[in-house]
């Protein structure tokens, strides 16, 4: 029957138009969907559990599988000849940024899945459910970075975000956690609303939502009354602020961050984090860089609150999650800076602190995950006094992950640092690198203080506990810690990557595409 | 990637010179004394040993084929790190650096056969030999992100050695430590920064005239051939010239970032000449003077950002008081003589009478509160302040002699002062206390400490014939020609210096000892071994200092003339002729 129809649509004398995809394209984010989905049935229609831990292999497979598909696009976008390419009727546009923030996105999964399979067996809670969740906002992450469109962008938010408001809501014994997820769902919900209030805005101001037109309307007409586009742009920055926790957006972040099931906290703080300064740098670097004068003065203020509320509110914190969950305002606060800068060396900076800043904050929160006890508690500072006894590696590792965030030299955190202040130096803004330096001494003391706490508890020091620690976290924390070390000591390659992953603005390229001036198809 | 990088690495021959061999060294050592099991305890230390003899064997093999006449960096190193900023590793020494690395070199691995820890004795180890490193890359660096890097890579180890091995106090102590100086040096890196992009602005500027040559050149070839602006000549060699003119002027105008301190240091394209002396008439360069000089400042420490001092010395382990006041301070006053007087010359001289006010404060500063203190170490400490200042003064000074000085001074304090906190750590291991009052007439109990403690104690002092005289001397010599109400002010410091360290010894060796301290052992022969090449030392170049003053001198000179040059500071006439140079070792012997 189905073949019948599409013979006589094939043969209807009226052609039905098509958007031409390119597959490839849009490989990672199928693997992603597709595999979430799998897992999904799978667990669905097997009588049995499954051996623990396979949903977690299968989530690590699965983003490594996307990554290895996101190979030759970046080959291919690297290619002189062939370069970058928008698909999906000019909705998606696969370029090295893109591709590059995949990269980080998926690396961002690989870590947090390892991190969820101890926590979620020792929860008792093992399951597929967290994995499709994380496949799906990485999916949904993968989009934003990718989206040409602010529709798409928009999607994109969504899948992210809902998927991620379930993961914070996710421990079912735990009314913090319960408290956690309203409270990102309703606030989230809120900003997702002023973000697709925004996109009415600018819509109605350039007469497009498609990033490309949006630019080439921008720079060929002088709009008489701009304030359209300017509510417009404001209203995107709430939208993002609130993903990447910039202050004054910045609110719910600690109470989250610490009622949440903490692997999935690694994932918000790392992944969600990424997704959300992708979305924001293609957005008002590239569509809006003729509003640039506008908007700086803006990022100026909230990179400064950012780090300011980031470093100096984690200073009076007592809980572990807290304090990290102030510092990474302050980490977002140092990555605006480099937003702020609106130049390429600034998104070269912001990429490789964006890369840096996963691997770090991953692998800390994959330490809290294995230092917490059973029902997600013991995240308090006190709880970390002897660890330098009871788990001398891991003590030892999330030192050199806090002295990372610090910005100590010979780890990749100093390097995103003196990037982002390069970066500032260079576009003029020398005030802010110098505010950005004095935050990052105050938030080291938060990062000495937790260090204090694993090795200075001298003689008062609580009695010996055993701390399981999970192959896989230990697998998440040995990656964590070459990425960060190696970086640190070589950055040569990553920061060339990052130089490489630029972001371009190129209208619908692919043979036998729509024309670009006919009616884009909706989403 | 690994295995490729190490080839790279051979093939360039990074690893066989003597620099960076010292410089690696030590953290290899630390790497393979974290891998020893736990279980092995004789064998950390021994295996650290190893490593930190090795590292001060190069010091003193870098020595002997140090040649004395070459005012310039010697035993230089210059490979790429990080091509796309300019980042080089870039080492090399010259006499002002010698002596600091070699100090640095033999300085630790005392300090390790002196005190062994009295628990986890692996990270311990590692810690120190990161330490020694990272000591031997700040003296050695020629590149400023490897001096930041270095500078700031010796904060870790030494927060982690009070935090772990420490007293009482330790917590507060090591967070003291570590906030004020990563808040110096968190200045410091957009200094430098801000400075590398000045110089590539400079450049630029310099580069104008070339390009401006280039330009008519090719205006003259395109004219001989009948051509006007954007047509492409007929003939290939010609359009091939052509299109070599325009890569070259793209080149000059957009030239790669540059962290080099001698290029940007010799070619001197940041200059502040603003006449201004309101802040907010000055240029780039002095804030970026002042962005260092405040790093320095806490590490040296100046007074009044010293405060860190104390607290840290107090409640540091024996060797790390040791290291940080025999190498770790010198860090700040190094760091004022090379990225100060050598890199910004100009706001060196406009700042100088500042820090040498801040200096002399620190001499007297120091002195007074030394006199008043209850703990033998906080004395050690706070004279050390005292010390410094005397090394700041002649620093910026700004005469050869003076900054001769400062430069002898750094050395002799890092032995007089190392020394002077071993025998405080050896009367501690057996009195479990520093309390002055409570120490009485060790004189009697242990003869031989007491005597060693005279001697250390008298070169602490500047005692002619012992080496704490002969940089005291020079600096107070130097400095009389350009600030001469303030060395007048310093000499009182020097009596300062005898009353506070005599009373206190008075204290706590003369009398005769109650019934705690009578049965005080005496001075070990492992100690007498530490001590031993200390002493030789003090007295070697107090009655000598000829082999040290001739390495440094050239080195100083050339320094001296770099500042005249590039300001409009002319020392005075009678300081170059070298007369205070050859005095103290004739006083002395």
């Amino acid at each position: 029957m189905l073949a019948s129809l599409w013979q006589q649509l094939s043969d209807s004398p009226v052609p039905i138009d098509s958007v031409d995809l390119a597959w490839a394209g849009l490989a990672p984010v199928m693997i992603l969907i597709g595999g979430a989905l799998l897992i999904l049935a799978v667990d669905s229609l097997v009588p049995r559990r499954l051996r623990p831990g396979s949903y977690a292999l299968a989530t690590v497979l699965l983003a490594a599988g996307a990554m290895v598909a996101a190979v030759p696009l970046w080959q291919r976008v690297q290619d002189a000849e062939r370069g970058p390419f928008a698909t999906a009727a000019g909705a998606i546009m696969v370029d090295g940024f893109s591709v590059f923030a995949t990269f980080v996105i998926l690396s961002a999964v690989i870590l947090a899945a390892l991190s969820f399979d101890g926590w979620l067996r020792r929860e008792e809670m093992d399951g597929a459910e967290p994995y499709v969740l994380m496949l799906l906002s990485a999916s949904g992450g993968v989009m934003m970075a990718s989206a040409n469109d602010l529709i798409v962008m928009f999607l994109g938010l969504e899948i992210l975000s809902i998927a991620v408001y379930v993961l914070a809501a996710m421990h079912l014994r735990k009314i913090t956690s319960q408290e956690a997820g309203v409270k990102y769902f309703v606030l989230g919900a809120f900003s997702s609303a002023f973000f697709l209030y925004g996109i009415a805005l600018i819509y109605g101001g350039t007469g497009s939502t498609n990033l490309v037109r949006i630019a080439t309307y921008l720079s060929a007409t002088v709009l008489g009354d701009s304030g359209l586009v300017l509510a417009g742009l404001a209203l995107l920055l709430v939208g993002f602020g609130f993903k990447v926790a910039a202050a004054p957006f910045h609110f719910w972040a600690p109470d989250v961050y610490q009622g949440a099931p903490t692997p999935s906290v690694a994932w918000m703080a790392s992944g969600v984090k990424v997704a959300g300064f992708a979305g924001l740098l293609r957005v008002f670097y590239l569509a809006f860089s003729t509003y640039r004068l506008d908007w700086q003065p803006v990022i100026f203020v909230l990179a400064v609150l950012t780090m300011l509320v980031g470093s100096v509110l984690a200073v009076v914190q007592t809980d572990v999650k807290r304090m990290l969950a102030y510092s990474s305002i302050n980490h977002a606060g140092f990555i605006l800076v480099a937003v702020q800068a609106a130049t390429a060396a600034g998104v070269q900076a912001a990429l490789f602190y964006l890369a840096a800043y996963t691997f770090m904050v991953a692998g800390s929160f994959g330490v809290i995950a294995v230092v917490s006890r059973k029902g997600d508690i013991g995240t308090s500072l006190d709880d970390y006094r002897g660890l330098s006894r009871d788990r001398p590696v891991v003590a030892f590792a999330f030192a050199l992950l806090l002295l990372a965030q610090a910005g100590v030299p010979l780890t990749s955190g100093f390097f995103a640092k003196f990037y982002v202040i390069t970066a500032a130096i260079e576009a003029g803004s020398s005030t802010l690198a110098i505010i950005a330096m004095i935050t990052a001494v105050i938030s080291s003391y938060v990062y000495l203080r937790i260090i204090v706490a694993m090795y200075g508890a001298g003689d008062d020091v609580p009695a010996p506990r055993t701390i399981p620690l999970p192959a896989a976290a230990g697998l998440a924390l040995v990656i964590s810690l070459t990425v960060t070390m190696s970086v640190g000591v070589f950055p040569g390659t990553l920061a060339s990557l990052a130089e490489r992953a630029t972001p371009v603005l190129i209208p619908e390229s692919d043979p036998g595409a729509v024309d670009p001036s006919g009616v884009p198809p909706g989403p | 990637m690994l295995p490729t990088l190490l080839a790279e690495l051979s093939a360039q021959n990074v690893v066989t010179t003597p620099l960076t061999q010292a410089v690696v060294l030590p953290f290899l050592g630390a790497i393979v004394v974290s891998l020893i099991p736990r279980g092995r305890a004789e064998l950390h230390r021994v295996v650290a040993l190893l490593f930190a003899v090795g590292t001060g064997a190069l010091t003193l093999s870098l020595l002997a084929g140090f040649d004395r006449q070459d005012s310039g960096f010697q035993f230089q190193v210059n490979r790429v790190w990080i091509s796309d900023f300019g980042i080089s590793w870039h080492l090399g020494i010259d006499g002002i650096s010698l002596f600091l690395v070699v100090l640095s070199g033999f300085l630790f691995p005392l300090a390790m056969v002196a005190v062994a820890p009295s628990h986890d004795p692996k990270p311990y180890y590692a810690w120190l030999l990161v330490l020694q490193g990272g000591c031997i890359g700040v003296f050695c660096a020629l590149d400023l992100f490897v001096f930041f890097v270095m500078f700031e890579i010796v904060l870790v180890p030494m927060y982690f050695l009070i935090l772990g091995w420490g007293y009482a106090d330790r917590v507060y102590a090591a967070l003291k430590f570590f906030i004020f100086t990563m808040f110096g040096s968190a200045l410091m890196l957009v200094g430098i920064v801000a400075l590398t992009f000045l110089n590539r602005d400079g450049v630029v500027e310099a580069n104008q005239a070339r390009v401006a040559t280039i330009q008519s050149e090719m205006a003259t070839v395109q004219a001989s051939q009948g051509l006007s602006g954007p047509d492409t000549p007929v003939d290939p060699a010609i359009a091939a010239s052509l299109a070599a003119g325009e890569a070259r002027i793209e080149r000059l105008l957009n030239p790669k970032l540059n962290f080099d301190l001698v290029t940007i240091a010799e070619s001197q394209t940041v200059t502040d000449t603003s006449t201004g002396a309101s802040p907010f008439d000055w240029g780039a360069a002095r804030w970026i003077f002042l962005a260092f000089a405040l790093a320095f400042a806490v590490k040296v420490p100046l007074f009044p950002l010293h405060t860190w001092l104390p607290d840290a010395h107090t409640q540091a382990p024996t060797a790390g008081s040791v290291i940080l006041a025999g190498v770790m301070l010198k860090l700040g006053t190094y760091g004022f003589v090379r990225f100060g007087l050598y890199l910004l010359p100009e706001p060196s001289v406009f700042f100088a009478p500042a820090l040498v006010t801040l200096g002399v404060i620190g001499i007297i500063y120091g002195a007074v509160v030394a006199t008043m203190q209850k703990d033998l170490k906080r004395l050690v400490a706070y004279s050390s302040v005292a010390h410094l200042g005397f090394i700041i003064l002649g620093i910026f000074a700004l005469t050869t002699v003076s900054i001769e000085g400062g430069v002898v001074q750094m050395f002799n304090h890092g032995i007089s002062t190392g020394a002077l906190f071993l025998l405080v750590g050896m009367i501690y291991e057996r009195r479990h206390t520093r309390d002055i009052s409570s120490l009485k007439g060790l004189q009697k109990s242990a003869p031989i400490l007491a005597a060693v403690f005279t001697l250390v104690m008298l070169s602490s002092i500047g005692l002619p014939g012992l080496n704490g005289f002969v940089g005291e001397f020079l600096v107070l010599v130097g400095s009389f020609l350009t600030r001469r109400w303030f060395t007048v002010v310093a000499a009182a410091g020097v009596v300062l210096a005898a009353l506070y360290l005599l009373w206190a010894f008075q204290r706590v060796f003369h009398g005769e000892p109650d019934e705690e301290n009578a049965d005080m052992a005496d001075m070990n022969w492992r100690e007498g071994l530490v001590m031993a090449p200390l002493l030789v030392l003090i007295v070697f170049l107090g009655v000598y200092p000829k082999p040290m003053l001739d390495r440094i001198e050239p080195a100083v000179a050339r320094l001296v003339s770099h500042v005249e040059n590039h300001s409009d500071y002319t020392e005075p006439a009678v300081a170059t002729t070298g007369v205070g140079v050859d005095a103290p070792g004739e006083d002395g012997g």
